[in-house]
């Protein structure tokens, strides 16, 4: 099982590296999907398998394959990656990484200072979250609904196109 | 099972979190930024599940489970966002969104 949840996370950690280099949005995204398939694995291991399936099919599903149909729908070119190429040079991208570093570093050493505790690993099940979150968190539910809601309702808002083309019925009346 | 100390968990968050941090400082492409937030929720996410394993408790999972509806909802509006972006703009350079006057 150790050696599971490391092979993962070495997978998790290259991939994302590779995610955050690309120049190309497709490639890109499909180095994304595999670091999400790592991370469920993690899950898995850390015994939380329903967490494990709501991380592939929410994440490495729904949310993916959303960006890839407005990739699609954008219709990038040869050119875009090149773009892309100018805006990605060393001198701007050294910076913000070593101080990035630097807060790693930190965060390393007060995780390493601090005496761990050991982890007992049973297992949390799927019932037990379902009974949490239908009983105490109810209203983080109900709330997370509403989030949902308005986020549909905006994202409808904002993406709608000005109408060009106007119904032969009402062109009359329009006119 | 094995025990996985709960730091190298925490340490995997850090680091997911922190390569997300970066891409979203150095990119101008506003896709590109878009995934490295999607990035840096799920390292929370992570921490999440690792702190609610650690104690055995269902407050991790339900935590989890509230960020991914988050991520799902932020996802939607951003991306409806760059399609308004690029419609007007023809560009996905962050820097020209200043020119979309509302």
């Amino acid at each position: 099982m150790e050696i599971t949840f490391y092979l993962a996370a070495a997978v998790a950690i290259v991939s994302t590296i590779l995610v955050i280099t690309r120049y190309n949005l497709i490639h890109a995204l499909l180095y994304l999907v595999v670091s999400f398939l790592a991370i469920s694995v993690i899950f898995f291991v850390l015994g939380a398998p329903f967490m494990a399936a709501l991380e592939i099919i929410i994440y490495a599903g729904a949310i993916v394959v959303l960006i890839i149909f407005v990739i699609m729908m954008l219709n990038l070119t040869h050119e875009d990656v090149q773009h892309e190429k100018e805006w990605l040079k060393p001198g701007i991208w050294i910076g913000p990484a070593i101080l990035s570093f630097v807060l790693l570093g930190e965060l390393f050493y007060i995780f390493t200072a601090a005496d761990s505790p050991s982890y007992q690993g049973q297992p949390v099940e799927a019932k037990a979250v379902g009974l949490s979150l239908f009983g105490p968190y109810i209203l983080g539910v109900e709330l997370s609904g509403m989030l949902l809601m308005a986020g549909i309702v905006g994202a409808y808002h904002l993406g709608r196109q000005k109408r060009k083309v106007i119904h032969r019925f009402l062109e009359g009346a329009e006119g | 099972m094995n025990p996985i100390p709960m730091d190298h968990g925490l340490m995997l968050a850090g680091i997911l979190f922190m390569l997300g941090l970066i891409s979203v400082l150095i990119r101008r492409n506003i896709i590109f930024m878009l995934i490295s937030v999607e990035i840096m929720l799920n390292a929370a996410g992570l921490a999440f599940i690792v702190a609610g394993a650690r104690w055995a408790q269902p407050e991790g999972q339900v935590m989890f489970i509230f960020i991914i509806t988050m991520a799902a909802a932020e996802v939607s509006v951003g991306l409806a966002l760059i399609l308004q972006l690029y419609h007007q703009l023809k560009t996905l350079d962050s820097d020209a969104a200043n020119q979309m006057h509302g």
